[in-house]
């Protein structure tokens, strides 16, 4: 991959023209989020890295920038064709450029990087993307789940790469959770059954050990917010966020909405259209037919319990009681805490 | 003819290719030579054909093997969380970590 001074306009022509920054001005109030306030230095910085980015050569632009997220573990600022994300501050650099490189080696399943190494700003490794079209947070009617199983049997199916990629990290993030509920919220009356579904969960999945068979390639982290459309806005569906990429178990990645259906949250209509597709393109994380439970149930259950911990978690901070989407989650934990005295072998 | 037991009349049906005779006083049976041999044959077909004995009731719509164990009770089949419209809740959480 070779960076694009242009800034990979979705066109991959160069923004100098007052036609272009008059359609990167549009493209900038349509993207306009609400600009949440936490980081002091880090955003314009970030928005001047940005916005150099997208104008490689040009001395001025009117176009400003949009702040996409700002969290504390990611900020995602857009200057018209071109988006830059602050990594969260702990993130291993070294890592981060190796992920970096396998999405740039899976064009047509990962949004392709603009830079093929991150740079460092303000402490905080930066990286370049092309901007894309994401599923619309009105509409999660038209999550294009086909698609989304698509682009995971193909990143599954993938030869994992000989050289140190580091492992997936969907583990990790559930065992960060799960400690963010124990110091936010341990008294919590959900957090009980939280942490008994947690400690019922073999040591891979809390990522105490290593996955028992790291097998493929794997995203880590899938959520519709996981998929934009590239080239804006109509382009195929593409993955992005390469945090949580690498080796490990594939069902991984349809654990999330394996999750939302067994605790009856998504359809099943939906999540059978998900699996199927899968299935149709020869993703390995399940049998082909049968039951796909077996393969599903740990990390389905994982990320139950990563998502109540979260849950919980925010609801006692904001001080609020758990709304009609969070309480299945912890009725889910629940049922696995109380199955645990009859698992097998016991 | 008449029963051999009770000397009333015996009226012959015939069952599936096989000749009875049945008595219409006692409602005895008498059968020719190989006719119960017959029967039996056409019993056994008949289990054979049959459908299997109904599994053990399972909740209505829950299908089978396809969900966990600790999945929601309602969750394969309309009773669950989502209705006609999507939760705002959960459309939120399609889209986050």
């Amino acid at each position: 991959m070779k960076p694009r001074g242009d800034g990979g306009a979705a066109d991959g022509k160069n923004a100098g023209a007052a036609g272009e920054l008059r359609r990167h001005c549009r493209v900038r109030e349509e993207g306009a989020y609400p600009h949440p306030v936490t980081t002091d230095a880090l955003l314009p910085a970030l928005a001047a890295r940005v916005r150099a980015t997208a104008h490689a050569g040009a001395r001025a632009c009117p176009c400003g920038a949009a702040t996409l997220a700002d969290r504390p573990d990611a900020s995602v600022v857009r200057h018209a064709g071109t988006v830059a994300k602050a990594h969260a501050p702990d993130t291993d650099p070294a890592a981060l450029a190796r992920r970096v490189a396998v999405a740039a080696g899976l064009p047509g399943v990962f949004l392709p990087p603009l830079a093929p190494t991150p740079v460092t700003l303000h402490g905080r490794p930066v990286t370049f993307w092309p901007y894309g079209t994401p599923v619309d947070p009105e509409d999660p009617d038209a999550a294009p789940w086909e698609a989304a199983a698509g682009l995971l049997a193909r990143l599954h199916r993938a030869p994992v790469p000989e050289e140190g990629v580091p492992a997936m990290s969907g583990p990790a993030k559930a065992a960060r959770a799960v400690a963010r509920l124990r110091t936010g919220a341990p008294h919590h009356p959900a957090a009980g059954p939280v942490l008994g579904a947690w400690a019922g969960l073999p040591s891979w999945a809390r990522a105490e050990t290593g996955p028992p068979a790291a097998t493929a390639l794997c995203h880590g982290d899938l959520h519709l917010g996981q998929l934009v459309r590239h080239p804006a806005p109509a382009g195929p569906w593409l993955l992005i966020d390469v945090d949580d990429l690498g080796t490990g178990d594939p069902a991984w990645d349809l654990a999330r909405p394996a999750a939302w259906y067994a605790c009856g949250l998504l359809p099943p209509e939906e999540w059978q259209r998900f699996l199927t597709a899968y299935r149709a393109a020869g993703g390995p994380a399940v049998p082909a037919d049968g039951d796909p439970w077996p393969a599903l149930d740990v990390p389905a259950r994982a990320l139950t319990v990563q998502t109540a911990a979260r849950a919980v978690t925010k609801a006692a901070a904001a001080d609020r009681p758990l709304d009609e989407a969070e309480l299945p989650l912890v009725d889910a934990c629940a049922r696995m805490a109380a199955m645990r005295p009859s698992a097998p072998g016991g | 003819m008449q029963c051999p037991k009770c000397h009333a009349p015996m009226h012959t049906y015939n069952r599936n290719g096989v000749q009875i005779e049945q008595c219409s006083g006692c409602r005895g049976i008498f059968l020719d030579y190989g006719e119960l041999e017959s029967l039996t044959r056409l019993e056994a077909q008949w289990s054979q054909s049959a459908p299997p004995p109904a599994p053990p009731a399972a909740p209505q719509g829950y299908p089978a093997a396809q969900q966990p164990a600790w999945g929601a009770p309602h969750g394969g089949h309309g009773h669950g969380h989502y209705g006609h419209h999507r939760q705002k809740g959960f459309g939120r959480m399609l889209f986050s970590s």
